[in-house]
Formats: structure tokens, C-alpha cells, sequence
């Protein structure tokens, strides 16, 4: 990492006395600017440029994010990617009220008032068999609308998703900076026990946790995965915002915050925390796929989402058992979540080329 | 190096003692037990078993007991869901089973993995490069219990080529589905590390100089840039590992096989405690061990690796 992280916001400005050149200057002696961050190996013949500027026209310092923002939107998959987690992310919100507002069907409504409605239908086929647009994915064992159950599911998918990624961030940042900030000791001890940690079989312990203290109710099973979900995946986010810290803290900007008497939570949530985020952005978002596929594979097992609630994991889990015969019922589900995982991939990756060009793990 | 193994076992055997703990803890702390089912057993009969298992002991007692079985004698008790079959003899019949298919599944993933990743390196940014990644982001994002039963609706239920399930003793074709479907994941991932390993390789001085002095290309891309290219795949081994136990619980879940997965996840909704103890300490023993050794390996592979 050979950024320069972006001046602390409030540090006092530096404003250069206007030093006499000697010779051809190899660092311009512009004044810092907050929003002029020069990023990366290319942006060094930009910083020769300043100098110009400081002679006759303004040139609009542009920002990490909008550098960022531009060279994501040249990367076709990425883009790819964002339409389609867009599109799933909307479908799933507002999918199943729109469909109750066109047809009346609710994930889980079951057609009880007419027996012959009550087996699974094929994709757009009505009950004799008839061309229909009423199902468009077909309907499952009981009659139930696939099309508003895989919408559906795809709400609590993206939700364990993303919560779980967030508990994972809090978790992960926290102890990541901290045990960078801090050193010595402390850090080393922090950092043995996350090797430790990475080394455990967590998943195992994830199904022994989950199947001993399953819950009586849906909610209570949802809030106990986001803890289980979330309390293993902070492990590489600590290790990543540890380096960066590392690499952060001897710099001017924090030392002149620790000079001036800040205290050492504000340093690093205020000063540290901020420049770590391209890299926890980046990693954050290939999290949540790899979360919601854990996820998929708990709730595939028995141990994950529970009736009444359905993700795209347990919905899979239930067409595997009739995969002979409605296929429709794996196919749909499955299909939707490969490809929004598919999609947060592509984005995940993209976002680590635009924002982190320096970052090449895969 | 004799320093470092010594050192990493000091750090390993505490850490296979917590895991046990932490199981133990967790089952414990859980509200009820096995024998809590629908049916209230007798009070008298609900005594006798207590006492059969240590159930009536102090938990101190238990856990000490429970400890010195598994570390003074490897035994790790009887399972009470399969009466009469000790945890030991459970885990001797399954896991055959688990470590042949996976180990079978790593294998054809190395192969076509660094098949892959090589070719989408040597042709970076060509027609090649562009499918193979598309592929293994496929790999990727196809969770295995959705790949298997496609696989086996297209083998099995349609083309009627292939058995859909059951296990059939090694080597059958029954084998083909669950090592394809195991192996998906790891090809993805090993074709972007080697791809990625390979590209950075191609670039340094070592390789050009293998260029310069007149090598074949064949000669630098097999002597000299795989060697250096693939030491990602080597450490990514470690965790492979433990991404083969999941794979292969789904496997043998999806494909009905006798494996050390299949019994733990019953044992799991049995609460059959000895067997999900039994189960959970023979893999982090195990799982802890090839870590070591995949260390060790990588320091033999990669000379600037000191301990």
C-alpha cells in the first residue's frame, strides 16, 4: 500500500510559505488540499500538473471516490454486476407487494379453497395445464406461488447477508485497529489468538451452536444465525484493517492528532478507521456473498432459516426432495441465488480493481 | 525448522483442547438432552441411564472424564443414538468414505484447475483468459447443493448415464457426481489463484532470464514459472482443507453416503453427544494437523521461507 491516505478532517491546514525551488523540485509544493488524494503510480504525473495550475487556471481536484466511481464503471462486469444486484435487491423489497397487488398471491397463500389448485404447477401453466401468466416460476407442493416464495426469500437471503457482514465489520474493524494502533504485546497476543481462531473448524462449530440452541421460533433462529454468521467472518477483516493500521499510524497526520493531545479511541476511529475504508469496502462486499452462501448451506442442512420464513438456501432444501419430478422447485430458487452471488462476486472484484488497485488476493 | 514444528504444537495441542471444550460447553449449556424427546420416560429408568453415562456426576466430573477418555485413551465413548457402536469405530468406517472423495475431488481440482489458471495466464486478456475466469467465478457462485441435484437431474434423471445416489464401494460410477460436484469449488478458486500466482510470476527477472538464455518456452513455463506460480495454491491448501469438510457434508447429504458428515449432521439433530464430540475432535485433530503439514511443505517448496 503506497497511498497517501487522504489529511485527517481536522488537522489544520497546511499552507506552504512558498519555499524557493532548488533545482526541478521532485514533490510540488502545492497546498495540501483534502480532496486532491493522489492515488496511485499514474496520478504522479498529475502532481506535477498542480503546479501549473497554481500558475493561471483552476483544475478540479478529483476525489479517491470519483476516481474510484470511473474506473469501476469502465469495468463491464462490475457494472454488470451492480444492475443485477440492484434489480435482485429491488425485486426482493418490493417484489412480493407487487405481486399481491396484481394476481393476490402471497408467498403464502395457499389455494385451500379449491383442491385441484393445491400441487405444484409448472412455470406459466394454469390448472388444466393451459398456457397462464398467473405463476411464471410454477408453484410448489402446496400451491404456493413460486415466483413471490423465491422473491420472498431472497429478502431474508440478502438480509442475513448483509447484517451478518455488518456485525462482522464491527467486530473485525474494531479489533483489527485496535491491535494495530496499540502494537507491541497486545497486538501479538490479539493477532495469535485470530491465527488460532482461523485455524478451527468453524463451520462444525457453527452447526453444533446452532443445533443445540435452536430456537423455538423463526425470529429467534434468524437473530442467532446473524450472530453465528457474523461472529466467524471477522477474522480476515481484522487481519486486513491490523495492516492498514500498521502502515497508517506512523504517518504525520496521526501524529500530529496525537501531538495536539487526542485521545487513542479518537485517533483510531476518527483518523485511522476513515482512511481504512477502500479496503474494508472491498472486502466487505465479497464477504456478503460468501456469508449467504454459508448461510444457503445452514438452511440447506436444517440448521439455518426456519418455516414460516424461507431464504433461497432453505427454499433449494425443499425442491431438492422433489428434484425427480418439479424440478421448477430447486431450479428457480437455485438459479436466483447463483446468480446474485455471480453478481456480488463480479461487483466485489471490480470494486477491489477500482479502489485498491494495489490489492491482488484473490 | 525442528524449532518451528515444536513451537507450532505447542500452539496446536491447546487449541484441539479448546475446541473439545467449546463443544462440550456448547452441548452442555443447551437445554435438554438426548433422551428429552416427545416421551416422558419413567423417573426410575431416566436414573438408570443417567447413571450408565455419568449423566448424575458433578459437570466437573463429566468434563474431566470426557477429557482424560479422549487424550490418556483416544476413546471417545460410545454413541448413544447407534447403541452399542463405539464413536470410534464409527468414525474407522466413515471416514474412508469422506477422505477418499475428497481427496479424489482435489485432485481432479489441481488438474484442471492449473490447467486453467496456466492457460488464462500464458494468454492473459484473450478468449481463453475471459471463459476460463468466467467459469471459475461460475464455480464460485453455484453453491454445491444446488450443482449436485442439477448434475443429477441431467446424469441421472435424464440422460440415465450415470446412478443418482448411494454409495458404492471404491471405484464405482456412483463416485463420478459427488467428487464432480465437491471438486467445482476448489478448480474455480485453484484456476484464479494460479492465474493470478502465474501472472506475477511471468513478470520478474527470473523469467526473463529463462527467456534470454534461450529456454523453450515449454521449459520456462513447466520449470521455472509453475514452480514459482503455484506456491498461492500450496497455502491455499490449509484452507482448502477445511472448505472440504463442508463440501463434503453437503456431498454426502445430496448423494446419501456414508461419511463422516452425514454423521455428524445426525448426530447433530439426534443430539447424540458423544458421537458430535467424538466427531468435532477428530477433525480438529485432523484438520490441525494438515495445517502443520502444509506449512512444513511450503517451507521445502519456498527456499525464502525461514522459521
Amino acid at each position: 500500500m503506497d497511498e497517501k491516505p487522504p489529511p485527517a478532517p481536522d488537522m489544520p491546514k497546511v499552507t506552504e510559505p512558498g519555499l524557493p525551488p532548488r533545482g526541478t523540485p521532485q514533490t510540488p509544493l502545492a497546498p495540501v488540499d483534502p480532496d486532491a488524494i493522489h492515488v496511485s503510480p499514474e496520478m504522479a504525473i498529475a502532481e506535477g500538473d498542480v503546479r501549473t495550475a497554481e500558475e493561471g487556471a483552476h483544475v478540479h481536484g478529483t476525489s479517491l471516490w470519483r476516481d474510484a466511481w470511473r474506473r469501476l464503471l469502465k469495468n463491464k462486469l462490475a457494472v454488470f454486476g451492480l444492475v443485477v444486484v440492484l434489480l435482485v435487491t429491488l425485486a426482493s423489497i418490493a417484489g412480493p407487494s407487487l405481486i399481491k397487488a396484481a394476481t393476490g398471491f402471497t408467498p403464502d397463500y395457499i389455494p385451500s379453497s379449491d383442491v385441484r389448485l393445491i400441487k405444484s404447477f409448472p412455470p406459466f401453466t394454469g390448472p388444466d395445464g393451459e398456457f397462464s401468466w398467473s405463476h411464471p416460476m410454477g408453484t410448489d407442493n402446496s400451491g404456493r406461488d413460486q415466483l413471490a416464495r423465491v422473491l420472498q426469500g431472497g429478502q431474508i437471503s440478502l438480509f442475513v447477508g448483509v447484517i451478518s457482514t455488518v456485525v462482522s465489520l464491527l467486530i473485525g474493524v474494531s479489533y483489527g485497529a485496535i491491535a494495530g494502533y496499540v502494537g507491541g504485546r497486545i497486538d501479538n497476543l490479539m493477532m495469535r489468538l485470530v491465527d488460532v481462531l482461523y485455524s478451527l473448524p468453524y463451520i462444525i462449530l457453527v452447526i453444533v451452536l446452532l443445533s443445540m440452541f435452536r430456537s423455538q421460533t423463526a425470529r429467534g433462529q434468524l437473530i442467532l444465525l446473524f450472530i453465528a454468521l457474523g461472529s466467524v467472518s471477522w477474522l480476515t477483516m481484522a487481519r486486513i484493517v491490523r495492516g492498514q493500521v500498521l502502515s497508517l499510524k506512523n504517518q504525520e497526520f496521526v501524529v500530529a492528532a496525537r501531538a495536539t493531545g487526542v485521545s487513542a479511541p479518537r485517533i483510531i476511529f476518527r483518523h485511522l478507521v476513515p482512511n481504512t475504508l477502500g479496503p474494508v469496502i472491498v472486502y466487505a462486499t465479497l464477504t456478503i456473498p460468501q456469508v449467504m452462501l454459508t448461510e444457503a448451506f445452514l438452511s440447506f442442512l436444517g440448521f439455518g432459516v426456519q418455516a414460516p420464513l424461507a431464504s433461497w438456501g432453505s427454499l433449494a432444501s425443499d425442491g431438492i426432495q422433489v428434484i425427480a419430478i418439479y424440478p421448477w422447485q430447486l431450479i428457480f430458487p437455485g438459479v436466483t441465488m447463483a446468480l446474485t452471488l455471480f453478481s456480488l462476486n463480479f461487483l466485489g472484484d471490480g470494486l477491489r480493481d477500482a479502489l485498491d488497485p494495489q490489492m491482488r488476493t484473490v | 525448522m525442528v524449532r518451528f514444528i515444536i513451537r507450532r504444537l505447542l500452539v496446536t495441542i491447546p487449541t484441539i483442547l479448546v475446541v473439545i471444550s467449546i463443544t462440550w460447553v456448547l452441548i452442555k449449556l443447551a437445554p435438554g438432552n438426548f433422551y428429552s424427546g416427545e416421551k416422558r420416560l419413567p423417573a426410575a429408568i431416566e436414573k438408570n441411564i443417567r447413571e450408565k453415562y455419568g449423566l448424575d456426576k458433578p459437570w466437573y466430573q463429566q468434563y474431566g472424564r470426557t477429557m482424560w477418555n479422549i487424550i490418556g485413551h483416544g476413546d471417545f465413548g460410545t454413541s448413544l443414538r447407534f447403541e452399542g457402536q463405539s464413536v470410534n469405530s464409527i468414525i474407522a468406517r466413515s471416514l474412508p468414505v469422506s477422505a477418499g472423495i475428497g481427496i479424489l475431488a482435489y485432485i481432479l481440482a489441481l488438474a484442471v484447475g492449473i490447467t486453467a489458471g496456466s492457460i488464462a495466464a500464458l494468454k492473459q486478456n484473450s478468449r481463453w483468459d475471459y471463459a476460463s475466469m468466467a467459469g471459475a467465478m461460475l464455480g464460485i457462485s453455484i453453491p454445491n447443493f444446488v450443482l449436485g441435484p442439477i448434475l443429477v437431474l441431467v446424469f441421472s434423471l435424464s440422460l440415465y448415464w450415470l446412478p443418482p445416489s448411494r454409495w458404492g464401494g471404491f471405484p464405482s460410477r456412483n463416485l463420478i457426481l459427488p467428487i464432480l460436484t465437491l471438486s467445482a469449488v476448489y478448480m474455480a478458486y485453484i484456476a484464479r489463484l494460479t492465474r493470478a500466482g502465474m501472472l506475477e510470476v511471468l513478470r520478474s527477472d527470473y523469467i526473463r532470464t529463462a527467456r534470454s538464455k534461450g529456454l523453450s518456452e515449454k521449459d520456462v513455463v513447466v520449470r521455472h514459472a509453475l514452480r514459482g506460480g503455484l506456491m498461492p495454491v500450496v497455502s491455499y491448501t490449509g484452507p482448502a482443507l477445511a472448505f472440504l469438510l463442508t463440501g463434503t457434508v453437503v456431498v454426502e447429504r445430496i448423494f446419501a453416503l456414508p461419511g463422516l458428515g452425514n454423521y455428524f449432521i445426525q448426530a447433530s439433530l439426534n443430539r447424540d453427544e458423544p458421537l458430535i464430540i467424538g466427531i468435532v475432535a477428530f477433525i480438529a485433530i485432523a484438520l490441525l494437523l494438515m495445517n502443520l503439514l502444509v506449512d512444513i511443505a511450503y517451507a521445502f517448496l519456498d527456499p525464502r521461507v525461514r522459521y
